[in-house]
């Protein structure tokens, strides 16, 4: 089974989480720019951990066999601070680079005014970039945070076919679908969807758009819950290329919207035994 | 487009292939589309290499070269935009910081084309403090093989050693380390520290040593021979 997930947090994770994902069989992530659970206070913060997103990273990475990508943005939580809100003014020389395959996550938290601003702007910035865009759903008041979501998509000059809404769920899995965006569910061992329901929700709306992630950051999450969907799936009767379509095609044709997407892993010079992170560094 | 790449055959270089070959060789192994948007960029660089508005527009090429010209050839060309747009110390210290890994590497690359004084070194001690062991290897290139103050360079060469860094990566290596007694002792200690731990001591380390070693009597004076 080859998996492709579509949003984790690496940053956050060991790497035993990237040895366990190679070994379920993930072989392509794409890390979106989120916020750190401590909320930052200046730009420079933001773009040490772009920097990080594009630098050691993806480097960490490919020493599994992984290859590393990353959507970079303000995210919603930290759009209402005005410290943070210069960073904006930062993104344009970001949104260049390679391995950057969409402008993400960006969307609503508490649908404040400044949240609004921000998702507008960065929604633009996608446009102008030629990358599609990872949509966050609101975690409260979701189903109002979808329509207000698909509102701010349609006045944007972003295309809503170049949109992957995530964190959906039951409630708002149809709305979405009839949006014409992709649909993006985060499985999680406790909150958000969990496999079951996953395979319900398949069952129910199709695996056309769909894609599955794991979400894993720093907190209560698991890197490979994307496995243990493609298994779920397998069980309740769905064939291989089902299977194949949700945790791979689908992703792909997603980000491969950016033009940006390599799949191959570079694999660096060191070898792993001489490794520095398998060893701990110095 | 999704990019799935062949593994090429062993490139030219960047820092220790003169631009012209360099671009000979890009141009005998770029597609056509890649070779026409690589002549493109070297143009723009070249008439253009002051900044435009906020970002000058070589800066944009060095951004994308990877998805335009492919991640094994993306070395050689931000190192021939660099070279075209003749990019200065202030300009290469900008690129670097704003860079990806895959940037910071190829200005690495460019420095020895670019830069005839110590000025860059503090690129090279960045990429010193880093664990990225492509960075690592890039940073003892011509420029910092040329231009590292002793202390610094007995050090890179360890951490080579400890990061998996194949030696022959390092610049200049067996001219830096002959006769070089305090690498020759680090080195010495290394060895002992991972026999002590029951842990392999890495093949390259003996390769090492045996480049520090003295030259016979009868030798003495003759410097810069590669034994």
């Amino acid at each position: 089974m080859r998996i492709f997930d579509p949003h984790i947090h690496m940053t956050s994770r060991t790497t035993d989480d990237y040895e366990a994902m190679h070994q379920a069989g993930v072989r392509v992530v794409v890390e979106p720019a989120f916020w750190l659970g401590q909320p930052r206070t200046s730009p420079a913060s933001f773009t040490d951990y772009f920097d990080s997103l594009l630098g050691w990273e993806p480097f960490r990475a490919a020493q599994y066999g992984i290859a590393h990508h990353c959507a970079i943005a303000l995210n919603p939580k930290e759009a209402n601070d005005p410290r943070c809100t210069p960073v904006l003014d930062l993104l344009p020389r970001y949104l260049l680079k390679d391995r950057v395959v969409a402008v993400g996550e960006i969307g609503y938290d508490s649908m404040t005014p400044a949240e609004d601003l921000a998702l507008e702007h960065q929604l633009q910035l996608a446009a102008d970039h030629g990358l599609p865009a990872l949509v966050h759903t609101p975690h409260r008041d979701k189903p109002t945070g979808l329509r207000r979501t698909l509102d701010a998509v349609r006045a944007s000059e972003l295309p809503v076919e170049r949109v992957l809404l995530d964190h959906l769920n039951e409630t708002t899995v149809k709305e979405a679908k009839d949006s014409g965006s992709w649909l993006g569910f985060s499985v999680y061992p406790d909150t958000k969807m969990d496999e079951e329901r996953m395979v319900a929700v398949i069952k129910a709306f199709g695996t056309e758009k769909v894609l599955v992630n794991s979400a894993a950051d720093w907190g209560r999450s698991d890197p490979i819950k994307t496995r243990r969907v493609g298994d779920a799936l397998l069980d309740a009767g769905f064939d291989e290329d089902d299977v194949d379509l949700v945790l791979w095609r689908n992703p792909v044709a997603f980000y491969g919207l950016s033009g940006r997407l390599a799949l191959d892993v570079t694999a660096p010079d060191a070898t792993h035994e001489g490794n520095s992170i398998l060893r701990g560094g110095e | 487009m999704i990019h799935h790449h062949a593994r090429a055959t062993p490139a030219a270089h960047p820092a220790r292939t003169a631009p012209a070959e360099l671009r000979g060789h890009l141009n005998a192994h770029l597609a056509g589309a890649a070779r026409a948007w690589l002549g493109r960029a070297l143009d723009e660089a070249a008439d253009h290499p002051g900044t435009h508005g906020p970002i000058s527009v070589w800066e944009l090429r060095l951004a994308e070269a990877g998805r335009r010209c492919g991640p094994e050839h993306a070395d050689a060309v931000r190192v021939l935009i660099l070279h075209a747009a003749r990019a200065d110390t202030d300009a290469l210290t900008r690129v670097y910081r704003q860079g990806t890994a895959d940037e910071r590497r190829a200005v690495l690359h460019a420095l020895p084309h670019l830069v005839p004084g110590p000025d860059a070194l503090h690129l090279v001690e960045d990429a010193l403090r880093t664990n990225d062991t492509r960075l690592v290897a890039a940073a003892l290139g011509p420029y910092g093989a040329r231009r590292l103050a002793s202390h610094d360079w007995r050090h890179a060469v360890l951490k080579c050693l400890f990061t998996g860094v194949r030696v022959d990566e390092i610049t200049d290596l067996a001219r830096r380390a002959h006769g070089d007694s305090e690498l020759a002792r680090m080195l010495g200690d290394f060895a002992e520290e991972r026999t002590a731990a029951g842990r392999p001591v890495p093949e390259d380390l003996y390769r090492v040593l045996a480049l520090t070693a003295p030259p016979p009597a009868d030798e003495n004076g003759i410097d810069g021979k590669e034994s």
